[in-house]
This record gives C-alpha cells, sequence and structure tokens, in this order.
C-alpha cells in the first residue's frame, strides 16, 4: 500500500516554527502516501455521513474514507456500520450504487454474501457440491473459518446525526478526538434535532486536499476575494470574531458575526473586490433570519482534521467531504440539510441561500479556482515555501480574523504526526 | 400532433439561446426568460431522488441578472469559453399558452493553453411561455449527468 513512505525524507521548514510552509508538503506523493496512512487511516476518525442519508435499515451510501470506498449501512436494529467495500474473497468494490436498501450484501463475482454489518454469512459451494454418485468435490477445506472472513470493519461514532468512521479500532473516543471546545460549536449545529436532508454537489478540485483545509482556516481572504462577504458585511476583517482550537491545533472554528455592510475604509479602501454600486436585483438571496440556537455568530465554520468541512453561514447547512485522490487533487462533497422542524419558508430560504455556497456558489466557486491556481504554482517552484506569518509566527486562539494562526496551528499539528 | 410552426419556433428558441451563451452576449441570458422564471442547474441525482438542493437555483429574471454580475464581475475564476450542442427539442405538449419541452446537451469548455473538455451535459427541461414579445422560458432546469462538476460552474448553462 505505502511506497515506502515511512523512509521517505519529509520536507525542510525553513523556520522552527510553521510561518513558511515548504510546497514540498503539496507536491510530493510520498508525503501524501504518509498523509493518508497517519491521517485518514490510523488515529484519526473520518467523516462518512449523516444518519438522515440511511434513514430506514438496510439503507447504505457508498462514499470514503481516503482513498478507501466504504458502505454506511444502517442494520436492522437502527443501528450504524461503516465497512470496506472490498469483498474479503478477491477483492471486488462489489457496490456500485451511490446509495441504494439491501437485506445482504452480496458480491457478483462468486455471490459471497455479508450481513449488513459485514460479517460473512454464506459462501456458495464451501462444502462442496455432491456427485449423483454421493461423491462431494470441491468445498473450502475443514478449517476454513467464516467469522475471520468478514468485510473489514470500521470502528464508528455517531453524535447527534452525524457518522464519522476510522480503520485505527484504537482511535480515541469521537469527544476527546474534537476536545471540548470545537465539540461544544459541533453541537451548536448538531444539537439531536432531526435533521433533513436537502442534496448533493460534487465538485473535483486539482488542489492538494490541505488546501481546502486551510481555505477555511484563512480569516484572512474572505473580506478580498469574495466581493459578496465584502459587500454584504457577511465576513471581513471589522466584523466580531474568534479563533478556537483544539488543544492539538488540529480542528478548528472561525466564528463571526456579520456586520451591515457597506463601506468602511480600514477593511474596504483599496480592496478592489469591493463594488461601491453592488445592489442586488433580488435581494431573497440575503434573506437572513436569525435563528434562536445560532446565538450570537450569525456564522461558524468548522474544520475537522483531516476530512471535513461543517458549514453554517446564515441560513445555509451544510458538510463539506474532503476526498483525496493523490496528492494533487481532491473531490469535494456538499451535503445541504436542514432540521425536520423547518418550516416550508426557512426550507425555501437554505435552499436559495446556497446559491452562495458550493461549485457554482456566488462566494464559493472562486475558492475552488483561487485552490487550482494556487496547486498549479506550487507545481511551478516546490522547492519554494508558502508565507503564512499574518498576526505572527505563532499558533494561538485570537479574538479577530486578521491572522493566519489556524493554518500555522494545523502544520504544528502535521508536524507532530508527519515527522514522527 | 405539433404543428411545425410551434417545432420551429422551439428549435429557434433553442439554438438563440445556446448561441447568445457561447457568445458571450450574457445581458441577452435574462431575456430568454419571464420575469417570475424559475433556473436551475440540478445534478441529475438530486433531480430523480427528489431532493430539492441545485447547483444553481434562481427564481426570478432579476437573480438572472444578479448572476450575470457575479459571473463577470465578482466571482474570480479562470478564462473559459462555453460551446454548447443543443439536440433536437422533445416536444411533450402544446396548449395555447405554454408548451412543455425538453432537450439533450453537451457543453464543452475550452480553456486558455488547454485541449478542450466536456464540461457539462444533460438534458433541459422547460416550460415555454407563449409571450407578446415571442417564447420565453417560464422555466428551465438543466439536469446534468456530468454529477461531478470540474471545479467549478460559473456561466449560465
Amino acid at each position: 500500500m505505502s511506497l515506502h513512505s515511512s523512509n521517505a525524507p519529509m520536507p525542510r521548514w525553513e523556520r522552527g516554527d510553521t510561518s513558511r510552509v515548504p510546497y514540498g508538503v503539496y507536491t510530493d506523493e510520498a508525503v501524501y502516501r504518509r498523509e493518508l496512512e497517519r491521517f485518514f487511516y490510523k488515529g484519526h476518525w473520518c467523516y462518512v455521513g449523516l444518519e438522515a442519508e440511511i434513514p430506514k435499515p438496510g439503507d447504505f451510501k457508498r462514499t470514503q474514507v481516503g482513498e478507501r470506498s466504504v458502505l454506511m449501512v444502517r442494520g436492522k436494529s437502527g443501528d450504524v456500520h461503516v465497512v470496506e467495500n472490498v469483498c474479503a474473497h478477491r477483492g471486488v468494490q462489489f457496490v456500485r450504487e451511490r446509495f441504494g436498501n439491501r437485506n445482504i450484501l452480496v458480491c457478483p463475482y462468486h455471490q459471497w454474501s455479508y450481513d449488513l454489518d459485514g460479517r460473512l454469512r454464506g459462501v456458495p459451494f464451501s462444502r462442496g457440491v455432491r456427485q449423483p454418485d454421493g461423491s462431494v468435490h470441491g468445498g473450502m477445506p475443514a478449517d476454513f473459518d467464516m467469522s475471520e472472513h468478514g468485510l473489514t470493519q470500521l470502528k464508528v461514532a455517531r453524535r447527534n446525526g452525524v457518522v464519522f468512521a476510522s480503520f485505527d479500532h484504537s482511535v480515541e473516543p469521537f469527544e476527546d478526538y474534537l476536545g471540548p471546545t470545537i465539540l461544544q460549536y459541533f453541537d451548536r449545529v448538531f444539537n439531536g434535532r432531526e435533521l433533513t436532508l436537502l442534496g448533493y454537489s460534487r465538485q473535483r478540485i486539482p488542489g492538494n486536499w490541505k488546501l481546502m483545509q486551510e481555505n477555511i482556516k484563512d480569516p484572512y481572504h474572505p473580506g478580498l476575494l469574495h466581493t459578496w462577504f465584502v459587500n454584504f458585511g457577511l465576513w471581513r476583517a471589522d466584523n466580531k470574531s474568534q479563533l478556537r482550537m483544539d488543544e492539538h491545533f488540529r480542528h478548528a472554528a472561525m466564528i463571526s458575526r456579520k456586520g451591515s455592510g457597506g463601506e468602511n475604509k480600514e477593511v474596504t479602501s483599496g480592496v478592489s473586490s469591493f463594488k461601491q454600486n453592488l445592489k442586488l436585483n433580488d435581494d431573497r438571496f440575503l434573506d437572513i433570519v436569525h435563528e434562536p440556537w445560532w446565538g450570537e455568530p450569525t456564522v461558524v465554520m468548522l474544520t475537522l482534521f483531516p476530512s471535513v468541512i461543517i458549514q453554517q453561514q446564515i441560513n445555509s447547512l451544510s458538510t463539506r467531504h474532503i476526498i483525496p485522490r493523490g496528492h494533487g487533487e481532491f473531490d469535494f462533497v456538499w451535503t445541504h440539510f436542514g432540521y425536520a422542524d423547518d418550516s416550508p419558508e426557512m426550507t425555501r430560504r437554505r435552499l436559495r441561500q446556497a446559491n452562495l455556497f458550493g461549485p457554482a456558489g456566488f462566494v464559493s466557486a472562486d475558492d475552488g479556482e483561487v485552490i487550482e491556481l494556487s496547486q498549479r504554482g506550487i507545481e511551478q517552484v516546490p522547492w519554494h515555501r508558502a508565507l503564512v506569518e499574518l498576526g505572527g509566527r505563532g499558533c494561538e486562539n485570537t479574538e479577530h480574523m486578521v491572522t493566519e494562526t489556524l493554518i500555522r496551528g494545523m502544520y504544528d499539528y502535521w508536524r507532530k504526526i508527519m515527522e514522527d | 400532433m405539433i404543428d411545425f410552426e410551434t417545432f420551429l419556433a422551439v428549435t429557434r428558441l433553442y439554438t438563440d439561446y445556446a448561441s447568445v451563451l457561447d457568445n458571450r452576449e450574457w445581458d441577452k441570458w435574462p431575456e430568454f426568460f419571464t420575469d417570475d422564471c424559475i433556473y436551475k442547474v440540478q445534478p441529475r441525482e438530486n433531480y430523480e431522488r427528489g431532493l430539492p438542493l441545485a447547483t444553481i437555483a434562481f427564481e426570478s429574471k432579476g437573480m438572472l441578472k444578479d448572476r450575470i454580475f457575479g459571473a463577470t464581475e465578482t466571482i474570480y475564476h479562470d478564462i473559459y469559453h462555453q460551446r454548447h450542442v443543443v439536440g433536437t427539442p422533445l416536444i411533450h405538449s402544446v396548449t395555447a399558452d405554454t408548451i412543455e419541452s425538453e432537450a439533450n446537451y453537451a457543453v464543452f469548455r475550452s480553456r486558455m493553453d488547454e485541449l478542450t473538455t466536456v464540461f457539462n451535459v444533460g438534458r433541459y427541461i422547460d416550460v415555454i411561455r407563449r409571450t407578446p414579445q415571442g417564447l420565453k422560458l417560464q422555466s428551465r432546469i438543466c439536469v446534468f449527468d456530468s454529477e461531478i462538476i470540474p471545479n467549478s460552474l460559473i456561466y449560465p448553462i
């Protein structure tokens, strides 16, 4: 599986801290293989989906943990299983549908069948085939033990309707993994209310997967790159905000309260994306209703390392699943959701505001574009490094957003795990 | 039986629409629609499973104008051309006021210094209204098969 990645040299950091990120972390295939092993397959929880996607017994969703295809399955008693989508017999990745419902999981090649939790249930001809003369041909060896040949089962964590999984059964409990600070923001969105699934958007972004984590750990860019954010005050440097991390600096929350927008020379003068005369023809895109559960913030963007971003930006809610595909590309899957007790008006509002986000979003489309162009520039000078020194060179929580502290924090953690 | 005049008029609407987009005559695009129009670009999986989310979901001509402003002025993106190939209309029903019709489409994307690629493939599902100004789209849903968008989708389909 690995390209002997344990022996590969790791990129050299220019300083002792993480304020200069060597481009090798985005371009080196051996580094990437080690990331898969150490972040996606060991010691970490990866996002697989929402329970609302598999409401009934037998429902399944095919998704990925890192590059490995897995199935999230609703068991007969309502429990949730995550199993690897690889037949124990000859390795067929046998489930192709993205969603479906099954009583048992059957590989079509030789009809090996599995229970919904992945346990092997049936093997054709395992006792051989009896002939007219009474003799028996073939069959499995006498010591063949069904219980040893199920699908690979992942450890599963469910919290308030969200499902995470890990190939590593010794991974710490999910709540400890998030830590108390991040858990509190997780529970703010997922507080146990029943979720409703609104649908999916999928995009393939030709950039290293970490560039997307960085994008949502970077509160510097939204008020500069995204015209709508700066004009309408949804996210910009004069908004009241906090940046919070877990104790390892791997996860983060960007918390902010929208302002009234318009002009403020401190943050709009000289900013080319600020359009003095921008007025919407149809302002229902921004028909924002403050929901009681928000509290003071109007936006909390959570980056859960390594695999998912959880978005509450005004009335729009989504999980954004990062599925890496080699060092230079990832799929980004948006699952938009609401709550079962939303009024029809609120559902319409969430869907309307979804126009801001996703692969065509008024404020998200350019994130993918910028990541693609970053990867291109980085591949051009792989010996060079990025500079993330806004707000200093250390990693700390802040009461403002004029800083790249969260990116430095992520790489502080990254170095601990990768250079070990 | 669909009369030839109607068939020709719908065909003309489709070719004009594609021509305007491919020629980047952005301000003309909203004028293909009624004021209270629906315009959606929706992955086939959402459409077929009855999930309401669309990649783009507009519900007025004003929103279409806002999109043109966004695509040309506010969304930073790589430069690309689009080329639409639209199939023959499949007309389902014709009344005095409206026509229900659909057509397959393929949109190719050409970026600078790159080979042309297939960008978005699907079908238009339309409700067309007869107005004094000619046929206008009351509703156009672009249901696309190619569910993974190659990075981003900026211009209308």
